[in-house]
């Protein structure tokens, strides 16, 4: 394959407001978007902001949507593209942008803070852990999570929906109530706390209508909504309406009444 | 001027890697009110990058383990150059600090009997390296985040607010350390001086300790494995502070980078692809490992095919494949069959697992791999060899600390750990050791600065000379009216800094990489001379938000001081060691394993400061003899292996 010139409209402009800018840009063989972003900035446009770290799909930085849709610049191959085609990259459009590219995300490290962490089990120290691979598995998939925020940014709860992002964390951060939930030492529920509920009553579970949208645009093809978030529905409604266990709540209630 | 914000703390960490997060997590968890400052979002910093595992003798897989096996391979690794104190504390802690995330809520993978499962990596006699798939490095940074976020949960419900004694300032860059007396070269440590990068906006952190987590120095080579953030930022910032800089000469290039297409070439090819099997083959299919053993470790490795595969099942009677050799040896012999002609199509060589393991435990062991040429490159390795070829991976050379307490040496409240630091690794780092080196050290360096900062009381605080920061500022600015701000050396049209850069890694990579020669060394400090010339016109467009123009701008002063260390250095040391290669001088020679190349910044008057006129040199080299190793760690070694490395002087003694 040679080298030849692509179109290229890409948005800028800050919190005030911004247009697309027209580029014509040279690609070359195996090249990324974040490749031809960083040759713009080279030659064209010095002060382009872009945000990205590692280049190779590991840190989760460079996510911007290209022609729509939610994607890493840096895993997005320039030959998916007809030549022709005017390939267009803006900011994501779920967080507020901050200039070019760049969005503030800050959304999504409010949200990991309101997620209660993992609780150590009182009787192992260090050392002493034992877990089966099998049910280590579950939660290592959640784990793999690099943190783009391409699933909060594609989520139609807040994609068009400001006023939901109050109540409603996101797949990225059910996910971990769902990865916490099935770690297998860990002892929330010794100190009270019930992630199964929390997920529903704290972190808006219940405006997840499994479309699905976060697991397509997931860079690490993790199966959000199959493995974490209806798991985790599924587990909150045994827990409200589970006859069983609302008797044998209503007992302890009674009891301690 | 204007009014700069000034906070105080009480401890102040530059980066967010592995070893930042988990000093700041000591730092806290002594009381201390902690800051961590770094260039990227929370959780973005290079440790993500990280794949095959953290080293630690924990004995889950191999009972013959412990911490005495795991100095030895390390300093066998170093070439013997390593601080052998360092090396002792790293194997005797790590597998505490390893154990100690689980109780954090990482999740390794497990062995049959449920203990973290350990896996064989180059150097490492032992399975030694926990790990989750191909992935431990997004592991580790995760689960740091995660208890740096449950402290902040804990200081929420205590104070009313999350960031009351530990707070992440993200996205932000530290360009000067400051002190307490602009004019004294011993002056103590009292903040450090930043920029926003989003808004432009400066401020200063003032604290009485700060410690340097900042990583590596890879992006002043072309092809690297490293990230944009890999400017040599702490590495400069102690330099500027006064602080030496020990055994910059050694730059591990890592032998397996991606080497097609080309905008991917140097990403990183992890050695767990050689640890579960993966062969290396030249054009002639051949495995040409076998004729690369150097003398040093002749009896430790296979001599045949057979007898390397028979190692995998059976270690106890077999030894290990010489694909498994230390990093350097695999590199240079990979540059050799290149050279020799006998490369693959895009000038690498063949990595093979493809006719080594069924294609499904290929996909589960290497996920990452798998996902990476298949994306990347249309590779897929459960059905046809890799491609693969050395790229600038590590940086053994940093701040020169105390062993114990990660304090660096004369400046006081200085401290550093994890890449950022020298000595731990010698001449030439294991794979696994930089994790384990993180939170070892990472955790020993907030200790002390923790330490160091309670036993100031209030009144004793070292106070931020202003004109420092006034300094500082002017510093900062100089790349938006760099034409003509300096009638003395506006010698022509205002520089890019993109090209500056590029020029940089061009040099660096042709003239001081892999394999060295004294006149391309020589060519290599001329061509610097002539880029901090040209730097100091290095202007930019736009304004302060969130310009990228001018945040390199500011990294290229960095990148240009840590190349100069690198290049002097190398040109000093005359022999051959670990992570630095002299085709003029191709031997390691004993008596140069008693020398460390110390470097310091090149002032005429004894201040701190960068010379006023950019073509003189910035670095002068000093020679100090290196620690000797404590009689009880050298009887770990048997007499005739001591011999290759101790003079005969050392041995006698």
């Amino acid at each position: 394959m040679s080298s030849y010139d692509a179109h290229f409209r890409v948005w800028r402009g800050d919190a005030a407001g911004g247009s697309l800018g027209d580029f014509t840009v040279e690609v070359n063989e195996g090249e990324v978007v974040l490749d031809i972003i960083h040759r713009l900035q080279a030659t064209q446009a010095p002060d382009l902001a872009v945000r990205w770290n590692c280049k190779a799909g590991k840190c989760g930085s460079c996510s911007a949507e290209i022609n729509g849709r939610p994607r890493l610049m840096c895993m997005t191959r320039m030959s998916v593209f007809d030549r022709a085609e005017t390939v267009t990259v803006t900011p994501m459009r779920a967080f507020p942008v901050v200039r070019d590219l760049v969005t503030d995300v800050s959304f999504n490290y409010a949200k990991a803070r309101e997620v209660p962490s993992f609780v150590p089990p009182a009787d192992l120290k260090p050392g002493e852990y034992r877990m089966r691979q099998e049910d280590v598995g579950r939660s290592q998939e959640f784990r793999k999570c690099i943190e783009c925020f391409l699933c909060q940014d594609t989520c139609h709860v807040v994609r068009d929906h400001e006023e939901n992002k109050e109540a409603f964390a996101g797949p990225r951060f059910l996910m971990r109530v769902a990865e916490l939930d099935m770690h297998p030492l860990d002892a929330a529920s010794e100190v009270g706390l019930d992630r199964k509920s929390t997920a529903q009553d704290d972190h808006g579970l219940g405006y997840c209508n499994i479309t699905k949208c976060c697991t397509e645009v997931c860079p690490e093809n993790i199966r959000i909504t199959d493995n974490a978030l209806i798991p985790l529905k599924e587990r909150a409604a045994d827990r409200k309406y589970d006859p069983l266990i609302w008797l044998g709540k209503t007992i302890r209630r009674r009891r301690s009444g | 001027m204007t009014q700069v914000e000034r906070q105080g703390w009480d401890v102040v960490v530059v980066g967010a890697g592995g070893a930042g997060l988990r000093a700041a997590i000591e730092a806290r968890e002594q009381g201390m009110r902690t800051a961590v400052i770094c260039k990227s979002l929370f959780g973005k910093a290079h440790t993500v990058m990280a794949e095959g595992g953290i080293a630690a003798s924990m004995g889950n897989v191999n009972e013959g383990d412990n911490w005495k096996v795991h100095f030895r391979d390390t300093m066998r690794g170093g070439k013997f150059l390593n601080h052998w104190r360092m090396a002792e504390l790293h194997a005797r802690e790590a597998p505490d600090r390893v154990w100690e995330l689980e109780t954090w809520g990482a999740l390794f993978d497990r062995t049959p009997d449920g203990r973290i499962s350990q896996r064989n990596f180059g150097g490492h006699e032992y399975p030694r390296l926990a790990h989750v798939g191909d992935r431990t490095g997004l592991e580790l940074i995760r689960t740091l985040q995660q208890k740096i976020v449950s402290l902040q949960q804990e200081d929420e419900r205590e104070f009313g607010t999350y960031d009351a004694r530990l707070k992440v300032f993200q996205e932000c860059t530290v360009t000067r350390i400051l002190k307490e007396h602009s004019l004294k070269q011993d002056g103590r440590v009292a903040g450090a001086f930043c920029y926003e990068r989003e808004s432009g906006r400066f401020f200063v952190l003032e604290a009485p300790a700060v410690v340097l987590a900042t990583g590596g120095i890879g992006k002043s080579f072309k092809v690297t494995s490293n990230s944009w953030e890999y400017t040599g930022d702490g590495h400069a910032l102690a330099l500027l502070a006064g602080a030496p800089l020990v055994n910059m000469e050694f730059v591990q290039f890592h032998p397996t980078g991606m080497v097609w297409p080309p905008s991917v070439k140097g990403i990183l090819v992890t050695e767990s692809v050689r640890g579960d099997g993966g062969v290396l083959r030249n054009s002639d299919g051949k495995r040409f490992m076998f004729d690369y053993v150097p003398d040093v470790f002749k009896e430790k490795y296979a001599q045949s095919e057979d007898e390397g595969d028979r190692w995998y099942e059976d270690p106890d009677n077999n030894r290990r494949p010489p694909e498994l050799l230390p990093r350097d040896e695999v590199a240079r012999a990979i540059n050799s069959e290149v050279k020799a002609g006998r490369g693959s199509p895009h000038g690498g060589v063949f990595l093979d697992v493809s006719t080594r393991m069924p294609a499904e435990v290929i996909r589960r062991r290497l996920p990452s791999m798998h996902h990476q040429f298949k994306e990347l490159a249309d590779v897929d390795i459960t059905a046809e060899a890799m491609e693969v070829g050395p790229t600038c991976h590590y940086v053994m050379g940093g701040v020169d600390v105390d062993p114990d307490t990660a304090a660096a040496a004369g400046v006081p409240g200085l401290f550093a750990a994890g890449e950022v630091a020298g000595g731990m690794h010698g001449s030439n780092r294991l794979g696994g050791n930089s994790l384990s080196d993180l939170l070892v050290f990472g955790r020993r360096a907030g200790l002390y600065a923790a330490e160091y900062a309670a036993a100031l009381v209030s009144g004793e605080r070292p106070a931020v000379d202003p004109r420092e920061i006034e300094a500082a500022e002017a510093e900062a600015l100089r790349p938006f009216s760099a034409e003509g701000a300096d009638p003395l050396h506006t010698g022509g049209p205002a520089e890019n800094p993109y090209t500056l850069h590029q020029e940089l890694q061009q040099a660096m990579n042709d003239l001081v990489g892999i394999i060295r020669r004294q006149p391309e060394m020589e060519q290599a400090l001329d061509k610097l001379a002539d880029l901090r010339v040209r730097a100091r016109r290095a202007g930019v467009e736009g304004h302060r938000q969130y310009n990228p123009g001018w945040h390199l701008s500011i990294d290229l002063r960095n990148m240009l001081l840590v190349s100069e260390c690198v290049a002097r250095a190398a040109l000093e040391r005359r022999e051959s060691r670990g992570g630095h290669t002299r085709d003029d001088h191709p031997e390691m020679d004993r008596r140069w394993r008693r020398v460390n190349l110390l470097c310091r910044l090149a002032t005429n008057d004894g201040r701190p400061g960068l010379p006023e006129d950019p073509a003189l040199a910035h670095i002068r080299l000093e020679r100090r003899e290196t620690p000797a190793i404590r009689a009880d760690l050298l009887e770990l070694f048997e007499r005739d292996e001591l011999a290759k490395y101790l003079t005969d002087e050392e041995l006698s003694s």
